[in-house]
């Protein structure tokens, strides 16, 4: 073994342009590899953030007829005791309402939050355009879409019609942008208190909101969730309501991983030929060990020592250069405010994975060589001089 | 004395297609501790002969003993063994390894055997390295010496693990006569002071002559033994 291994650090050295052009080679491959994965990931939860960043990941609702949570203050530990990964669990009372301004009807989806638990999912401090946020019962943030179409501004009072019957005047405090138009147009955010009002609801709700560490997990934790809480409330995920977007996603990881597989391959096949080469190079020499006694073996190591060697170094310098390449990338590629194009996502685990993946791949290619350095019989290099 | 290299009936053909017949029924004892030079003309099959004794190659047909046993049965990696502890080999070229040093060329075929060299060993190697007069370029890359030494350092190698026999083929063809008489008289001492069994393959009437027992191959036969 360890001579094996000297021997091949030996070689290794004797040739120092030769395994450098190798290493290079194993390391631009790596180094393609770590970018492009942290590209497609970091692409991937940006578009996760823009997508499902904002809004509730899980959420539980009921089966009653009434379709209303009882006794919040029950549910929430045992929901958070579900799962450690669960945040911002919120409680929300919500119903659709007719919205009357200046003698014009709006059909309006009114929220009542805890803006304390719920500022975990919505940021509502972050996406105040004008006012502030509403401090005592009846009052409202409206969506500013919605307040352009009707003319409303802060400070307007403005009335509710529910089914429940009666008409209701608040106050608007603010208007919010979440950045999506269908919510900026039919949303109406007040407290729990005062939709539990407008609505009739006593202390009971209409869902418990949440978000979650890793997004991709709340199928799982939904599942968990369900079991908990028995079959009187319904638990829904963003992944059940997303489909096309999860499919984009896999579509999108699955090309990727398609690239970095046929970056991999040319680079074992560019190996496989190079060390091929070198044991013709070193075919004397190994002549002259066989001549001496050393098994064949021990002969076959010496070159898969080679690649393991070539796959280490390569791997080094290409997680390097891809480090440099992502570097480059988010400070040359940027967006007119100045912000990275794609923020990319350097994962540890990944580019370890990347690393190990090059040198299995390295080692692998010196198989043949090795295999055929075991082949060579001494007398031909004996002979032929 | 025993017998340390026995050959019977040794036959050997090359090519698959149009066979090449080289070595004819031969017949060969070596004593142990003797001195022996093979002579003939180039292609007679003197080298094969050697190389067969060597185990470096196989015999169509016959036997070869070494030691009293025979090898043209053995498995390749009984073949490596025997190479490495009981023959030595000295090349007309040297086959060092061009990317060791002189030193580490002679530890080699210990390093082959038992991995990890301890200090009484390098000891040994400093001390042969210096028979043979080397130790001014010990530290130089075996592609860094002049012809005599790398010649040198393969003798020096061949003798590492003390090997009961000592297969040479040629070992002074590219050299001067003056060097090429210090390395036989070198190659007699360690025969008379080791009792190391020589095989030594030759053009030079004057040194064969030398020798304790001739053989001169001719035509893939046995022609003279004296």
């Amino acid at each position: 073994m360890r001579l094996a291994f000297s021997i091949a650090r030996r070689f290794l050295r004797a040739s120092k342009g030769q395994t450098f052009l190798i290493a290079l080679g194993i390391a631009i491959g790596v180094s393609v590899q770590i970018f492009i994965g942290s590209l497609i990931q970091g692409l991937q939860i940006d578009l996760i953030n823009t997508t499902i960043g904002s809004q509730s990941q899980i959420t539980i609702t009921s089966r009653t007829e009434d379709k209303l949570i009882d006794d919040y203050e029950r549910w929430q530990p045992v929901v958070a005791e579900t799962d450690p990964s669960l945040r911002s669990v919120t409680p929300i009372a919500q119903g659709q309402a007719l919205l009357v301004f200046d003698d014009e009807n709006y059909s309006v989806l009114v929220r009542g939050l805890d803006f304390d638990s719920a500022e975990g999912i919505y940021q509502l401090s972050n996406r105040l355009v004008s006012g502030e946020m509403p401090s005592t019962e009846l009052e409202l943030l409206v969506g500013q879409d919605l307040a352009e179409e009707a003319g409303i501004k802060v400070g307007d009072l403005i009335s509710f019609l529910t089914n429940v019957g009666q008409e209701t005047t608040a106050t608007v405090s603010g208007l919010f942008d979440l950045e999506t138009a269908s919510l900026n147009k039919t949303w109406v955010i007040t407290d729990l208190a005062s939709a539990q009002g407008l609505f009739d609801y006593d202390e009971k709700i209409t869902a418990i909101e949440m978000q979650l560490e890793d997004v991709f997990a709340a199928d799982t934790v939904a599942e968990a969730l369900h079991s908990r809480l028995g079959d009187g409330l319904s638990v829904n995920h963003w992944k059940a309501d997303n489909i096309a977007l999860l499919s984009g996603l896999n579509g999108q990881s699955i090309s990727s991983y398609m690239i970095q597989v046929f970056v991999m391959i040319s680079v074992l096949l560019g190996i496989a030929s190079v060390l091929a080469i070198t044991v013709i190079q070193k075919s004397r020499q190994i002549g002259i060990l066989k001549a001496m006694g050393i098994r064949d073996s021990k002969a076959s190591l010496i070159f898969l020592f080679q690649g393991l060697l070539l796959g280490i170094a390569g791997a080094i310098l290409g997680i390097l250069l891809g480090l440099g390449l992502a570097y480059a990338f988010t400070r040359f590629a940027l967006s007119p405010d100045g912000t990275p194009i794609v923020p990319l996502v350097i994962d540890p685990g990944f580019i370890a994975l990347s690393a190990l993946f090059a040198i299995t791949v390295s080692t692998l290619a010196a198989l043949i060589p090795a295999r055929k350095s075991s082949q060579l019989n001494p007398i031909e290099v004996i002979r032929n001089g | 004395m025993a017998n340390i290299i026995e050959l019977k009936q040794v036959n050997k053909e090359y090519g698959d297609q149009v066979k090449t017949p080289v070595l004819f029924d031969v017949d060969l004892a070596i004593e142990e501790g003797s001195f022996n030079s093979i002579i003939g003309q180039s292609g007679s099959g003197k080298s094969t002969l050697l190389n067969i004794i060597g185990t470096l190659d196989q015999p169509t047909s016959g036997e070869v003993m070494i030691g009293g046993k025979r090898t043209d049965q053995m498995r390749k990696n009984e073949l490596a063994g025997l190479r490495n502890e009981t023959l030595g080999f000295i090349f007309q070229f040297h086959y060092l390894l061009p990317e060791f040093t002189a030193l580490e060329n002679v530890l080699m075929p210990y390093r082959i055997r038992h991995g990890k060299v301890p200090a009484e060993k390098i000891d040994r190697a400093h001390e042969i390295m210096k028979l043979v007069g080397l130790e001014k370029v010990k530290h130089n890359l075996a592609a860094n010496m002049s012809g005599g030494q790398q010649q040198r350092t393969a003798i020096a190698r061949a003798l590492m693990n003390q090997p009961k026999i000592i297969l040479a083929d040629e070992p002074t063809g590219n050299l001067d006569s003056d060097t090429s008489e210090t390395i036989y008289n070198l190659l007699r001492d360690i025969n008379r002071d080791l009792g190391t069994t020589f095989v030594i393959i030759t053009h030079d009437r004057r040194i064969a002559e030398k020798a304790d027992r001739i053989i001169e191959i001719k035509d893939g036969r046995v022609a003279l033994d004296i």
